[in-house]
């Protein structure tokens, strides 16, 4: 499944106080839990990849991957997020995105669907969400039996050293 | 902005950059005719350029200008410093309504009646009119925006506004105007680059396209000159940069497409696909050179501000000055061009400023009054050098140590066992600046660590030496090409990474038992490579991707240099070599100083590309004292010991003869021995070599391998013939019993051993004597050594039969001398040389004594000495070059020696 980011209705994340308006996103599995990412930030998703180690790199950093001649940074999303690192035999997908230019991968579990949400189901982020969660979060939709959390993922790259440490 | 006045603006900003410099080269030859002719006929292309766009202001200024200019070239009117003054005042007024109009789209209001009175009243013949009231181009409301920071350009502002600051100091407005000059030419520049011919003739400019007629100013000059630019200017074609940059990325990919098409080709036997990928091959190869050729651009455009300034830096700072330029011709990329402008001009005002003298400071000290600041820019494998030279008063090392006490970068302690060299490398911290004040000029303290900063980011290097009193020289070297370069790829830990070719020196394989070892000292590994100590970054534990044991099994080295320092890293293994798109890293990685780039290769797997200069850094950060350690091992190491080769020949006993000596190891086929004149030779690289067996009792062998030792000069080979080859040992050299056969020096112990030390001077001469039937020292060398004598003086009887020998070859006729007393009586006798070479360390006269006594006979005054020696600390070669010796060689550097000679015998012969 490729989904490239199509040029249709200017729908934000601002748009959200519409409460009629929906937004479409691209949904995730961390860990368990839901994520989503609007579709217009995805521009790529990848099955399993070859990642070069790149040394010395922050820890939220997997490596390097090759999209069709182009660069990409490959990020562990559990890892940016603190959660437990995978189970090595279970495969991963990742979501590439673009920031300023540059190309990242986010490895997640797996994709799921593409989702219509109406506004009405959206929330802002609960201030007793995690610290961590809450610096990455944009918001949370609920959905039938599942919370499903927004990524903003200008501020899931930013990565900064000091944290790593 | 309409194209229109885009194309006006950038023209424009090119003829006042011309002008700037014509006007310069003017005050020095004032009644150059052409000259005035060319200035006037610019101001007044500007002037009517001006008038055609409706831009009366402009106009108007650049009228007055023109008015006075005529009367100069007229001869109405004397050109003197003061009218070269007042005509560049009206250039920066100029500019910086230029730069008004570039941000605003319109002339920002006022008039520039003062100036114009100024200019009108002197074409008049009234003189100067001293202190003008401030200009009223003032720096009205929309004018700030090119000075703020927020510029893309802002580096280059903030440096580039003394650089204003310090126009024509007589008028205090000037300064007004002139901020806005750096700014103004600054972004005018990236927005076209000029693929020009070569010749940078003023007049091509005044010849645009279509759009812009200013046919009725261009009329008016000389119609041959006209004829002459459109010449010109039919030889190139302004195109934007942007249009350059996407060609350039995609060549990149098409390079990157084609290393995977030959990657893929490879693993194929046969292939219908070999022919065309072969033309692809040559054809994207001469395309990427062609594409890199548009971005070259000739360093003197990176120049062109530099005489303006230095001029305006002279009469502020009541010097004069010189600027030399040279090499201004030679290439660079575009992209490195813009990035080392301000780190030039930083160090061409610190030159001035800090560096040259007042005229009476340098009459007092000999020098001439002016002083001279010399730019030397050449190309030199692979990079591009520049240097900046000043004969000035060069670095104030007190007031250096000063600075580096109070900052806390180092003790006093430490000071005191710093050279020069080392304390003068403080000048590159941030905030160190020995001015006692701060002017507009320099003395903020900011600059060098920042021209450092910049020169690396581009990964070139920066170094510089300063001779009290003489003047101070900063070298500055820059890799040529910045987006495809040859890489070699390397492995460490399983994972692969480039290291560009340019900073590869050369590769070693060490592993236990062959020639080179690694060796470790207080815990740092190092590489004995031919008589030096390499210390060595151990790749691995430095990507912390193992731990930090050094296996001694295997392992290549990959010998770099940065700056001054050469060192070896050590990797796993190595692939071989291939032409990689350098890619910036993400920004995530950017601070990561040890990569400088990530690619793709041909399969398709993405590597990082290493950055030896990183790898200094970190690798030096991390053993701070392997430094010491690397001088002190070498020290000790020089110290009496010397290489060996072990061999058997004509019966069991243990021989040996010194490996400086011995050119190469040979084994030829016994059947390839042919007889002439009853001797043994052999076809050896196209010569015959003869061949002499060791002792008259062996049996040259008829059958089978013959194992050889070979001796050489550039043009002759000796062929010892051996039994066996057994070893290479390197052991301290005591000559124990002295022999009395020929070809024997004596005994010693060696590898436990008793081994004969065989006289390798005794062999060649029979060699050569025999075979070419001549004296020494005529036919072999090359004709510029043959004859030049030698003495050579050493206590060591070993060295002087190793030295000996080694010089003889090389052709030159040597005399030897046990000490410097009996050298001293040759000198007495009579007798003369070319060259002395002596050794320091021996009983009763050393060296430094023996030196001081030949400088003092009148005889042997003017005869160059060489020092041999086993210490070479500062200090030595301090007390050495004080003392008179030519040059300071280590006892067993047998290639240095020889070319050490060379080069001073030669210059002897150049200045003689």
């Amino acid at each position: 499944m490729s989904t490239n980011g199509t040029p249709s209705g200017s729908q934000t994340l601002g748009a959200q106080t519409d409460a009629h308006a929906s937004s479409d996103f691209v949904t995730m599995m961390v860990a368990d839990q839901l994520f989503g990412i609007p579709v217009l930030s995805v521009q790529d998703v990848l099955g399993p990849q070859r990642i070069t180690r790149i040394p010395l790199a922050p820890p939220e950093v997997a490596g390097a991957l090759n999209l069709r001649g182009r660069i990409v940074t490959a990020i562990d999303v559990r890892r940016r997020l603190s959660l437990p690192a995978r189970e090595t035999n279970v495969s991963s997908m990742s979501i590439v995105v673009d920031k300023a230019g540059e190309l990242y991968s986010l490895a997640v579990d797996n994709v799921g669907e593409v989702l219509s949400l109406p506004g009405e189901a959206y929330e802002r982020t609960p201030p007793t969400l995690d610290a961590q969660w809450r610096e990455v979060a944009a918001g949370i939709y609920r959905l039938d039996g599942r919370l499903m959390v927004v990524l903003d993922v200008a501020r899931l790259l930013d990565i900064r050293r000091a944290e790593a440490a | 902005m309409d194209d229109l006045l885009r194309e006006f603006l950038t023209e424009c900003s090119e003829n006042l950059a011309v002008l700037d410099q014509e006007l310069v080269k003017l005050e020095r030859n004032p009644n150059d005719p052409k000259m005035l002719g060319n200035i006037f006929r610019l101001v007044h292309t500007v002037k009517g350029t001006c008038g055609f766009l409706g831009l009366p202001r402009l106009e108007r200024t650049a009228h007055a200008a023109e008015n006075v200019l005529g009367k100069l070239r007229d001869g109405e009117l004397e050109v003197t410093p003061h009218a070269v003054t007042l005509i560049l005042e009206t250039l920066d007024c100029i500019k910086s309504l230029l730069a008004a109009l570039e941000a605003n789209g319109v002339e920002p209001e006022g008039s520039d009646d003062d100036l114009k009175a100024r200019l009108n009243a002197f074409a008049e013949g009234k003189g100067a009119i001293a202190a003008p009231a401030p200009t009223t181009v003032a720096v009205s409301a929309p004018t700030p925006v090119p000075i703020a920071p927020s510029t893309p350009v802002a580096t280059a502002v903030t440096t580039s506004t003394p650089v204003a600051a310090s126009a024509p100091a007589p008028t205090g407005t000037a300064p007004v105007a002139a901020i806005q000059v750096a700014p103004s030419l600054v972004m005018a520049e990236p927005e076209f680059a000029a693929v020009e011919a070569p010749s940078v003739d003023p007049a091509p400019t005044t010849s645009p396209p279509a759009t812009v007629v200013p046919a009725a100013p261009a009329a008016s000059a000389a119609p041959a000159a006209e004829q002459k630019d459109s010449a010109i200017a039919a030889q190139s074609i302004r195109v934007s940069v942007d249009v350059l940059e996407n060609l350039m990325t995609m060549v990149s990919e098409l390079v990157l497409t084609r290393n995977q098409l030959l990657q893929t080709l490879r693993s194929q036997k046969d292939s219908e696909f070999a022919t065309p990928l072969q033309r692809l091959n040559h054809v994207t190869s001469e395309l990427q050179e062609g594409v890199m050729k548009t971005r070259m651009q000739p360093i003197g455009s990176a120049w062109a501000k530099l005489p303006r300034v230095v001029r305006d830096l002279g009469h502020e700072l009541g010097k004069r000055i010189e600027l030399v330029m040279l090499g201004a011709d030679t290439e660079l990329d575009r992209q490195v061009l813009e990035l080392i402008k301000d780190p030039l001009m930083h160090m061409v005002r610190n030159s001035a400023d800090h560096g040259l003298e007042v005229p009476t400071e340098r009459k007092a000290a000999g020098k001439p009054e002016s002083g001279h600041i010399t730019l030397n820019a050449f190309h030199e494998g692979g990079h591009i050098i520049i240097e900046i030279r000043d004969d000035g008063r060069g670095l104030p090392i007190g007031k250096i140590k000063e600075k580096a006490v109070t900052n806390g970068w180092a003790t006093e302690a430490e000071l005191a066992s710093m050279s020069d060299q080392q304390i003068a490398q403080f000048i590159f911290k941030a905030g160190l600046s020995t001015a006692s004040k701060v002017t507009n000029v320099s003395g903020r303290g900011v600059g060098m660590d920042v021209v450092k900063t910049n020169i690396e980011k581009i990964g070139g290097t920066i170094e510089l030496k300063s001779v009290p009193g003489k003047g101070s020289t900063f070298v500055i070297k820059i890799p040529l090409t910045l987006a495809i370069v040859s890489a070699l790829i390397v492995e460490c830990a399983g994972e692969r990474f480039a290291i560009p070719q340019i900073s590869v020196l050369e590769l070693v394989r060490a592993a236990d038992g062959s020639e080179h070892t690694i060796e470790r000292v207080k815990g740092s590994a190092f590489l004995r490579l031919r008589d030096r100590l390499l210390p060595l970054v151990n790749l691995k534990s430095l990507l912390q991707l193992g731990d930090d044991t050094i296996s001694t099994k295997e392992a290549f080295i990959v010998v770099t240099q940065v700056g001054a320092n050469t060192f070896g890293i050590m990797v796993d293994r190595v692939f071989d070599t291939e032409e990689i798109v350098v890619k910036p890293v993400a920004p995530i990685l950017r601070d990561i100083p040890i990569f400088s780039g990530n690619t793709i290769l041909g399969d398709g797997s993405v590597i990082m590309i290493l950055d030896p200069n990183g790898i200094a850094i970190r690798a030096g950060e991390r053993s701070d004292d392997s430094s010491t350690a690397t001088q002190e091992a070498q020290v000790t190491r020089k110290d009496d010991r010397i290489s060996l080769l072990i061999f058997r020949a004509g019966d069991q006993t243990q021989k040996a003869v010194p490996l400086a000596l011995v050119a190469r190891l040979e084994e030829i086929d016994a059947k390839s021995i042919e007889l002439s004149n009853g001797r043994p030779v052999v076809q050896y690289r196209g010569k015959l070599m003869p061949l002499i067996p060791v002792d008259g009792m062996q049996q040259v062998a008829t059958e089978g391998r013959q194992p050889i030792l070979v001796f050489a000069d550039n043009h002759h080979s000796m062929g010892l013939m051996v039994d066996e080859i057994m070893d290479i040992v390197e052991e301290r050299m005591k000559l124990e019993l002295k022999s009395e056969r020929a070809g024997l020096m004596g005994s010693a112990i060696i590898s436990g051993k008793s081994t004969e030390i065989i006289d390798a001077q005794h062999y060649l001469t029979m060699a050569f004597q025999d075979w070419f039937g001549v004296s020494n020292g005529s036919e072999f060398g090359d004709s510029e050594v043959a004859q030049k004598r030698i003495l050579l003086v050493d206590d060591s009887p070993f060295f002087r039969n190793l030295l000996g020998p080694l010089l003889m070859v090389a052709g030159y006729e040597v005399t030897t001398a046990e000490s410097g007393d009996q050298a001293l009586g040759f000198c007495e006798a009579g007798m003369d040389f070319d060259l002395i070479v002596s050794d320091i360390e021996m009983p009763g006269m050393s060296g430094f004594d023996f030196a001081e006594a030949v400088r003092a006979h009148a005889r042997w005054s003017a005869t160059p000495i060489v020092a041999l020696t086993a210490h070479t600390s500062p200090k030595e070669l301090e007390r050495g070059r004080a003392v008179g010796f030519v040059d300071y060689i280590a006892k067993t550097d047998r290639d240095g020696l020889l070319g050490s000679l060379s080069q001073t015998l030669s210059n002897v012969t150049r200045a003689a």
